[in-house]
């Protein structure tokens, strides 16, 4: 494997990076936590002459919580930043979980979570949290800025909206209702270090009469990108909960999901534990709903 | 292409060396300042063997390009004790609990489990495992490992002890 030959550029701005991103257009990289990015160019997977690192640039590593606004995370938030946080954890512990078991201590000390969404694996350990979560990303060129959907943002393997000259800036997460409950649990067969098989993220609220409201359901590592569950959640939606509802939306998540058979797992095992996770995903989420706090 | 200069400091040693910016800095901490304890194993991020620490965080070295840590303090694990004469109290636990056998992966297990008792000086067992879920060894099974950190953990705190 022949060692590949590049620029580093460390902009302090990101007026400086959009500049940078634009003069090299030929041949660039964003670089960030590069547990990804160093590794397909050393394969020659990807190629670049130029990266624009984001570790300098000011204020991005940034994640803030707030009661109006809720959660935004910088391009620059590291994994293991993300999942230590106290807000995180509090209203949003499904992502936290995620950020925790995903990869190892060092790999999380460097990874991003935007870059874990913008190299847009199919199995991304953060996107099915997010997904549930109403998660969007804010890209910025030099004409502006834009918000997109997470759910809009993943278009097939390693493809997003990014457009060359966009930089994903942060991600925002809006604050959940009260009596809300959230759950991700994924499976791999060599335990946190490999990369997820299955992964099934759950959020729902409950209304004054006990009736489930904005539940969304998102899988990881079972379709070209992860993908959210909307015949299982409209199942749910404005339902009371009761355990056969419930084993009847986690078979309707089977259906969204598109398996293929891999190293990590046949397409048959992935459906058949979709239908598992996704009830015990459920079932935690109302259990914490219900138990008043998250 | 030109090679860029960069200032480091490691275990202490400010250092400017000038260097091609594809290279990672496990291989300038071992090939241009000659500290040869971090080790290159698999050499993408899985085997643990290169880790260090940069402004006090654990990282894979291997897939740190070493212009990423110009301006920032790097430890090695040439750099945790207190002088070259002495062992720092984790290496005193992996020397007598027998946690080292080869010895290949032993310096990135202690600059992980450096990194864990910082952040959580009481760790439980499970803890200390998911802390070294980055580093692999092949030779001790790993139980001698924990068993060091643990005790490590103790001679860091030794008011604790009995707990």
């Amino acid at each position: 494997m022949a060692t590949p030959h590049f620029t580093v550029h460390q902009p302090a701005t990101l007026e400086e990076a959009l500049d940078l991103l634009g003069r090299h257009r030929a041949s660039v990289k964003l670089l960030a936590g590069g547990t990804d990015l160093i590794m397909k160019l050393r394969a020659g997977a990807t190629s670049a002459d130029h990266l624009v690192s984001l570790n300098r640039v000011g204020g991005l590593n940034r994640i803030n919580y707030q009661d109006e606004d809720g959660l935004v995370l910088g391009a620059g938030a590291r994994i293991s930043d993300v999942a230590a946080h106290p807000e995180v954890r509090k209203h949003y512990p499904a992502l936290a979980h995620a950020c925790s078991v995903m990869a190892t201590t060092q790999i999380r000390n460097m990874g991003t979570v935007a870059g874990n969404l913008a190299n847009a694996a199919p199995s991304a350990d953060t996107a099915a949290p997010l997904l549930a979560y109403r998660g969007s990303v804010v890209l910025v060129e030099r004409g502006g800025r834009r918000q997109v959907k997470l759910e809009e943002f993943f278009k097939g393997p390693g493809l997003t909206v990014l457009e060359p000259m966009e930089i994903l800036e942060a991600i925002r997460v809006p604050v959940p209702p009260n009596r809300a409950g959230s759950c991700y649990l994924r499976l791999s067969a060599r335990s946190q270090v490999d990369i997820a098989a299955v992964g099934v993220a759950g959020f729902l609220a409950l209304d004054l009469d006990g009736c489930m409201m904005g539940v969304r359901l998102a899988l990881a590592s079972v379709a070209p990108t992860p993908v959210r569950c909307p015949e299982a959640e409209a199942l749910l939606e404005g339902q009371r909960p009761d355990p056969q509802l419930l084993a009847r939306a986690a078979v309707a998540c089977v259906r969204a999901a598109r398996p293929i058979d891999d190293v990590r797992a046949t397409a048959n095992y992935r459906r058949a534990m979709v239908q598992v996770l996704a009830g015990r995903v459920l079932q935690k989420s109302l259990a914490m709903a219900q138990g008043g706090a998250q | 292409m030109a090679k860029q200069t960069i200032e480091i400091t490691v275990n202490g040693d400010r250092y400017e060396v000038a260097i091609d910016p594809w290279r990672s800095l496990a291989e300038v901490l071992r090939e241009d300042l000659r500290l040869t304890g971090t080790k290159i194993g698999c050499n993408q991020g899985d085997c643990g063997a290169c880790t260090v620490l940069i402004n006090g965080r654990s990282v894979s070295s291997c897939l740190t390009l070493a212009v990423e840590a110009h301006q920032r303090e790097v430890t090695t694990i040439e750099g945790l004790a207190k002088t070259p004469q002495e062992l720092h109290p984790i290496q005193e636990a992996f020397v007598e609990k027998g946690a080292v056998q080869c010895g290949f992966c032993t310096g990135g297990m202690i600059m992980s489990a450096k990194h864990l008792l910082d952040k959580n000086p009481q760790p439980t067992e499970l803890e200390i495992r998911q802390g070294l879920s980055g580093n692999l060894c092949r030779c001790t099974g790993y139980n001698k490992i924990v068993e060091a950190i643990g005790d490590a953990a103790r001679r860091l705190n030794p008011a604790k002890e009995g707990q």
